[in-house]
Parts: C-alpha cells; sequence; structure tokens
C-alpha cells in the first residue's frame, strides 16, 4: 500500500540561491517508512539536494532536529502517521540560529553556550584506586539530567534564547549545569552557582516551558533551571 | 579541477570521535601534543552513544570475578580466532580504564554500596565458563550515552582541538610505507585540507551500513578501512560480523542483550523457551551468534511469529515493572516508537540484525597499525594507529561478546593514544616531507565525481550494495550463494566508480558526502564477501552449508587448516593469511576446545 505525502521544505543554498524559498516536492511512501526520517531519505534519493543531518536514527544522537510544522521535534522520533496529510508537512530548520543550507543550522551559538558552563565533573581530590562511591539515592538525582542529547529542540524554542543567544545559558546548557550541580562527585557548586547568578546567563528563563513541551527525551529543563534558582536563594539568605 | 588545498601541522591527527577517539584524544591533549580530532559529526553524534547494555570489567562489585575468567570468556566467545595476548591485555586494563570513566563522571547505576552496577551478558561467566556472572557495568540502557557524552566532556577540559564536520577523505602514505597524515573536506565550506601529522590514530568505528538491516547508524561507513584498503593497507578477518539477535522487526533499532541480562526471556510461535534446546547452560544469555543462529533456525522451520512467521518475542512481561522502569527505560521507550508495543505487557518483535564488525584494520595490543612486511607477519607502519571497531587488535576472533566492544574502544583508544605519546616523545622530529601521489589521487577522486555524466545514483547503487550481502553474506552462508555474491559485489563495485551526484554545491553537500562514503563501503562489502567466500570453515559468526558440524570438525570448525587470521589487500582482489597469537602476555594459552554454552 502505497500513498502520497505532500511536503514543504525550507531551501537555501547559499552557492546558487539568492535568498531562501519554499520547495514543493512529494513522494510515494510504503508501510515500511513509519517516520518522517525515513520519509526524508525518500525525498533525498528524488532529490539529492536537500540537506539535513541524520545519524543513528533512533532518537540517541540528536542529529535530525528540525521544525516540523511549526514544532521543534526530532525527525526519527516523528511517526507519519501522527502528522495530518490534508495540507503538506512543512519542514524548516531549527528557529534562531543561522542557517548554513536547507535544514542545517550553525549551532556554534548552541554548544557555546552549553560549553560556558564547564560541563565536566570538577573534583580536585587526588582519584582514588577504585571507583568513587555514590548510593543509589543520590545517583538517581542525575536521572532526568544526563540523558540530554544536545539536539538543541529546546533551546531554539526558547524566546529567551532566541533574543539573547549569546548570554543566556538557555534551556539546554542549563539542564547540564543542574547535572554537575546535582551530581554529590562533584566539588563546584559554588563556583556554578556564582557563574549563573547573572541577570542572563540563568535569569533570562521566564518559565516559558516551550523547552519542556518540545523535548524529544522528555526531559524538563524548566525544572533544572527551578532547582538552581531555589540553591541561589537557600544560600542568599 | 583546480587542485587547491591548504596544508595544516599537527603532531597528531584523530579520524573520528567515538569512544575510541575521545578516549585517545585525552591521552594526546593532557599529553600537551598539538593534536586535531577530525570527525564529519558532531562528537558526541557518534555512534557509541547507541551503546545500550554496558562496558565490560571483573570489578567484582556484586560477586566474586576475575579477569581471567573474562580472558576465558572472550577467548572461547572468538571461537579461538582473537589473539590471546591482546585479549589478556584488554581484559586486565578493564578495570582501570571502568574506573578512569567514572572518574571523568559518567553517571553509572549503583549497587547499595554505592559501587558501580553490574548486571549479566550473553557469554560472560565465572570460573571458566560454569554460570553467568555480572560483570557489564551499566548507566541504565543508556551506558554508550554516557560513556560518550562523559568522554566529550573530557576533552572539552583538556581543551581538545575539534575538527567538526569534517569529512576525512584519504590517508597520505608516502613510497616507504609510512602515514603522514590524511586529506579532509571541510563540509561546511567545501574546502580541502591535507593535515600533516606525524602520528595519524583512526577510530573511524564500523561498517555496518553495508547490510540492509543494520542496527547502525547512516554514519556508519567504513570510511577508515576504505581509506587503509585505498592506502595499500590490508583488512583482517572481514568474513566475521555480528548478527545481534534482538533488532526490533522491520525497523532494526537494537535493543540490548541486557534486557535478556535483567531476565528477559526469548519465544517462539509456540510460546516456548527455545534456548533451552540450543544452551542447555547459558540458555538466552548465549554467545550472540550462537542465539542469532538459533532465532533463524526457528524462523525457518516454521515456528516464527506473526502473519509471516519472520520474527520471535523477547519477552520481559514477567519481569516487575519498576525493574524495567529503572534498568531498561530506553528499551520501553524504544518498543514504543518502534514497535509499536508497551513492553511492559507485551513482548517485543525482534530478527537477527547486522550489527558489529569484528574485522577491520589489523593492529598490534599497542593499538599500532601492523602488515606483513618481509619476514615479519606484524610489522608496524610507522605513524599509524587504530582503535575500537576500525580495528582488528584482535580481541574479537569470530566472534564478539556483548560490552567488550566498548571495553575495547576505551583500551585500544588509551593505549593508542600512549604508543602515539611515546613514539613523538621519544623521537623529536620534524614532520616528514608530503607524499604528493596520495594528495592527487584524493583531487582525482573528488573532481571524477564533480565531473560524472550519465553516472549510477548513489542511492540505488547503495541499496543494491546492500541487498546484496543481506542475501549472499548473512547469519547463515551457503557456499553457492557465496560465490555469485562475489560476481554481484564485482559489479555492484564497477558503479561505484561511476556514481554521479546532481548537486555540485561546495556549501554542505551531504549528496557528495554520500558518494564518497559509499566508495568506502564499497571497499568493505568487497573485502567481506571475497574473505567469507574463501574460508571454508565455519567458526564463531561464520558458518557455511558446506562445513557442517562432524565427529572431526565439531560446529564445523576446521582448526587443521584455517586456525588463521585473513587479511584482504584492495590491490588485485588478493587475499593472504596470517597466524592467531595463541600465546598470553603471563598466563597459559587457553587450549582449543568445542565450543557450547
Amino acid at each position: 500500500m502505497t500513498r502520497n505525502i505532500q511536503f514543504k521544505i525550507y531551501r537555501y543554498d547559499p552557492d546558487k540561491d539568492a535568498k531562501p524559498y519554499m520547495q514543493d516536492i512529494s513522494v510515494e511512501i510504503d508501510a515500511t517508512d513509519r517516520k518522517l526520517l525515513d520519509v526524508m531519505v525518500k525525498l533525498k534519493a528524488k532529490d539529492d539536494s536537500i540537506a539535513f543531518r541524520r545519524s543513528c536514527r533512533e532518537g540517541v544522537c540528536g542529529s535530525d532536529a528540525l521544525n516540523i510544522n511549526g514544532k521543534n521535534g526530532l525527525a526519527c522520533l516523528t511517526a507519519i502517521d501522527d502528522l495530518p496529510t490534508d495540507k503538506p508537512i512543512v519542514l524548516r530548520p531549527l528557529p534562531g540560529l543561522p542557517v548554513i543550507r536547507d535544514l542545517i543550522v550553525d549551532m556554534t551559538q548552541f554548544f557555546k553556550q552549553y560549553h560556558s558552563i564547564k560541563p565536566y565533573l570538577i573534583n580536585n581530590d587526588p582519584p582514588p584506586e577504585r571507583e568513587r562511591l555514590q548510593s543509589p539515592e543520590d545517583r538517581e538525582e542525575l536521572n532526568g539530567l544526563y540523558e540530554c542529547i544536545l539536539c538543541a529542540c529546546c533551546s531554539t524554542s526558547c524566546p529567551s534564547f532566541w533574543w539573547n543567544p549569546d548570554k543566556f545559558v538557555g534551556p539546554a546548557g542549563l539542564l547540564a549545569a543542574y547535572r554537575f550541580i546535582a551530581d554529590t562527585r562533584d566539588q563546584a557548586t559554588s563556583e556554578r552557582l556564582d557563574d549563573l547568578d547573572d541577570p542572563y546567563r540563568l535569569f533570562r528563563c521566564h518559565t516559558i516551558m516551550n523547552c519542556v513541551d518540545v523535548c524529544p527525551k522528555g526531559l524538563n529543563p524548566t525544572k533544572a533551571i527551578g532547582k538552581i534558582k531555589d540553591m541561589m536563594v537557600k544560600r542568599a539568605i | 579541477m583546480a587542485a587547491k588545498y591548504a596544508i595544516r601541522k599537527f603532531d597528531a591527527v584523530i579520524v573520528g570521535a567515538g569512544g575510541a577517539g575521545l578516549r585517545a584524544a585525552i591521552q594526546l591533549s593532557e599529553a600537551g601534543l598539538k593534536t586535531a580530532v577530525i570527525s564529519k559529526v558532531f562528537p558526541t553524534r557518534s555512534h557509541t552513544v547507541a551503546a545500550q547494555g554496558g562496558v565490560a570489567a571483573s570489578l567484582g562489585n556484586s560477586e566474586e570475578d576475575h579477569w581471567h575468567w573474562h580472558m576465558y570468556d572472550t577467548i572461547k566467545g572468538s571461537d579461538w580466532l582473537g589473539d590471546q595476548d591482546a585479549i589478556e591485555f584488554m581484559c586486565r586494563k578493564a578495570n582501570e580504564v571502568v574506573v578512569e570513566l567514572e572518574h571523568y563522571g559518567m553517571p553509572f547505576d549503583r549497587t547499595d554500596a554505592g559501587k558501580i552496577y553490574q548486571r549479566p551478558f550473553g557469554g560472560h561467566m565465572s570460573n571458566f565458563g560454569e554460570k553467568p556472572v555480572r560483570r557489564s557495568c551499566a548507566a541504565a540502557d543508556r551506558t554508550g550515552h554516557a560513556m560518550l557524552h562523559a568522554m566529550y566532556q573530557r576533552n572539552v577540559k583538556a581543551n581538545t582541538q575539534f575538527f567538526v564536520e569534517w569529512q576525512a577523505l584519504d590517508l597520505i602514505r608516502d613510497a616507504e610505507g609510512e602515514v603522514l597524515g590524511v586529506t579532509a573536506m571541510d563540509m561546511e565550506t567545501g574546502e580541502i585540507v591535507v593535515f600533516h601529522a606525524k602520528a595519524t590514530i583512526f577510530a573511524t568505528g564500523g561498517a555496518g551500513r553495508i547490510f540492509h538491516s543494520s542496527t547502525n547508524a547512516f554514519i556508519n561507513t567504513g570510511d577508515g578501512l576504505g581509506m587503509a584498503a585505498r592506502a595499500g593497507i590490508p583488512l583482517e578477518d572481514m568474513e566475521f560480523w555480528q548478527f545481534h539477535p534482538t533488532g526490533v522487526a522491520g525497523a532494526g533499532v537494537l535493543i540490548t542483550e541486557g534486557v535478556r541480562g535483567e531476565g528477559g526471556i526469548l519465544r517462539n510461535s509456540q510460546g516456548e523457551r527455545f534456548m533451552e534446546r540450543y544452551a542447555p547452560n547459558a540458555k538466552d544469555l548465549a554467545s550472540r551468534d550462537v542465539v542469532s543462529r538459533a532465532m533463524v533456525t526457528e524462523i525457518n522451520e516454521g515456528r516464527g511469529c506473526g502473519p509471516n512467521k519472520d520474527f520471535v518475542l523477547l519477552d520481559i512481561t514477567h519481569l516487575p515493572p519498576e525493574t524495567i522502569m529503572k534498568r531498561l527505560p530506553g528499551i520501553h521507550e524504544i518498543a514504543v516508537q518502534f514497535a509499536g508495543v508497551d513492553a511492559l505487557k507485551e513482548p517485543i518483535p525482534v530478527v537477527p540484525t547486522a550489527h558489529y564488525q569484528m574485522g577491520g584494520i589489523p593492529t598490534n595490543y599497542h593499538g599500532q597499525v601492523v602488515m606483513p612486511q618481509g619476514n615479519s607477519q606484524n610489522a608496524v607502519v610507522p605513524g599509524f594507529y587504530a582503535a575500537g571497531e576500525c580495528a582488528c587488535a584482535s580481541v574479537h576472533g569470530a566472534n564478539r561478546l556483548g560490552t567488550n566492544s566498548l571495553l575495547d574502544l576505551l583500551v585500544f583508544g588509551k593505549s593508542a593514544g600512549e604508543s602515539a605519546v611515546e613514539e613523538l616523545k621519544k623521537s623529536p622530529k620534524a614532520h616528514k616531507e608530503l607524499h604528493q601521489e596520495s594528495i592527487d589521487k584524493t583531487l582525482e577522486r573528488l573532481a571524477r565525481l564533480d565531473e560524472q555524466k550519465g553516472g549510477a545514483s548513489v542511492h540505488d547503487t547503495r541499496l543494491t550494495l546492500q541487498r546484496t550481502m543481506q542475501n549472499h553474506c548473512g547469519v547463515f552462508r551457503f557456499a553457492d550463494k557465496l560465490k555469485e555474491g562475489v560476481q554481484k559485489i564485482l559489479d555492484v563495485q564497477k558503479d561505484v566508480q561511476r556514481t554521479e551526484i546532481k548537486d555540485k554545491s561546495k556549501v554542505f553537500n551531504t549528496a557528495r558526502i554520500e558518494a564518497l562514503e559509499l566508495d568506502n563501503l564499497i571497499e568493505v562489502a568487497v573485502a567481506t564477501m571475497v574473505s567469507a567466500e574463501a574460508r571454508k570453515e565455519s567458526r564463531g559468526a561464520h558458518v557455511r552449508d558446506d562445513a557442517p558440524d562432524t565427529a572431526a570438525n565439531p560446529n564445523g570448525r576446521d582448526d587443521k587448516n584455517w586456525l588463521k587470521h585473513t587479511l584482504w589487500f584492495k590491490e588485485g582482489n588478493r587475499l593472504d593469511y596470517k597466524s592467531v597469537k595463541l600465546t598470553p602476555l603471563t598466563v597459559e594459552s587457553i587450549a582449543l576446545k568445542t565450543r557450547a554454552y
């Protein structure tokens, strides 16, 4: 059983296009094409110039984030049957970041913010012979934090990040910051809080919660940001 | 075409930023060497991220364990094709590299005592094959993700210099056989740069995309193997491919063996736990090759499930829901997403799916690339190192045990890095003069692709390649199908030499990248088919109809004639063989034995 799926795809190749445009294109799919990414691979077989990133096709590498019918998500986790077929599926690059080409955005600013929170364990004690101990309860604090795949769906759906991508760390970076703050093995909690105690870096979050709405891994950056804010209040009094 | 390129000089260049590449990079960056890490994807998008069940180490956190038992299991798992020196090295190093990872911040699950949580895994036993042991160190069922991120983070701390979204094109190897770096393309601009280095480390991963049904990511196209083969380096034991027992039927997405480690059971259409018949002792936790063959046998004999009787079921409905949600949350998610099944309530449809390449670029246990030269079967190729799935140390032999891949990339990523650091510090020398011919060949290949008219479609050619491999070189192999397969894959090769892309843009041209990846896939596919056709025995993952189980050759294994490594050379499509190292470093050799679980 095959059927025809209509698309409107954002296209821009700076090598030849004066400005971006929307391409109308359709493709025949069959029952084995279950995810949007499967269909995009078919589209590319038809027109090899459509550029997008993809790798694991199972939602763990974070490559194929894009804006699907106005909402950010991963192409590989979006079921084609969940998208309305009475009108074309509209594919655009993630909003708020410069476009390199077609559906590929320049993620430099996003990673710069991630790197800015020192996303690594800081523990200045000499490493012991064996593993550092951590209770199962303390380890559980990291659940919902360490699973982030850095796809940028959250940060690029956040109005605060759109306005201040150079100053506001954004939901992904703040989730990572809290992942290290919450880790009992990390010794840099107060430096981490100092670094974030800034009108922009942390406090541009206005709990709009778009990040929670779009996270393909079901994570909750707003909650993590709230916990950081709580810790700041607590240490201030 | 105007052959324009820039040259950049580094002490070392690492190609690939998955587990092995990142582990090697930590070594080089922390030693203060000027290092470039080239990756065609952002590091945390590398396929290590998809590893689920764990990394092996005989930490003994939940019960008694010993590296010597782990060594025995790995050799038995390899069907005695693994090199025992490298296997001893890996198993002895396991605790050290896993503990290091924990110190880097990896969020391992914990035991009540606060130690790293360990679960049972296929083929890992205590006391030299007696009963399953908890050896797999795990972060839920997201171990690869947790590990890759922890190592990327450590590299951020070490200030490693990454070249992200750069496609490596070819190895630069001079007339004396010395490796002097790589040519690479900046995907964003199409710019060509020669990375001139004193040490070159390949950590490019596997080529699971040679098969039509694969657990592997799109990026797993064997780029390192293609580059090595074109530069005259042989590929070792390429006939040995692991088919993972539990890929989601239809989608191919991996379901970790950790599911069976936590108590999951495979059932046929009659609801029977059929592994009891095939592996009375280890049952569902037998080695992967054994389980995959049992599953295909069940399906072939009409006991498959579903309307077409073409899959079996992986059942965890008897496990406590809280265990599933705590230890296997990712699997629960994958089952919903890719099988449309709530694994708490219904079994998951699964089939054996191409998963891992045991063979690769031949190395010793120091991570140095070796090849026959003069009287030596294992002469070091100066300046060249390899680690992880692209390399063949050989620790997996004819069949890899689950969790030994993550261990392999840690141990040999580290040792390749250490060897390079040692070599660079030992003999501080200037960069050797570049080899123009190597560079020109790459430029010619790029020009050919840009100028090709009336050529073959990349998509169609790749599909033919993948179907040919799937049909002629699968879980069970047949002499006539292999013979036919060799001819067919050589026909595909002709199409690969005349691929055409419509898109000629310089900016992020993914059509060009896919065509260049196909140049690498075909080398791996030909090496695999030719090596498989030639090996006239059954061993590990390579099982042929004309090498059946007999009294003289139990399981069809023929040690008299075939206890040796295959070496495939691109030039002349030629095969050679070298001996298996049966002598470990400090302990006695694990003697040949018939394999049973």
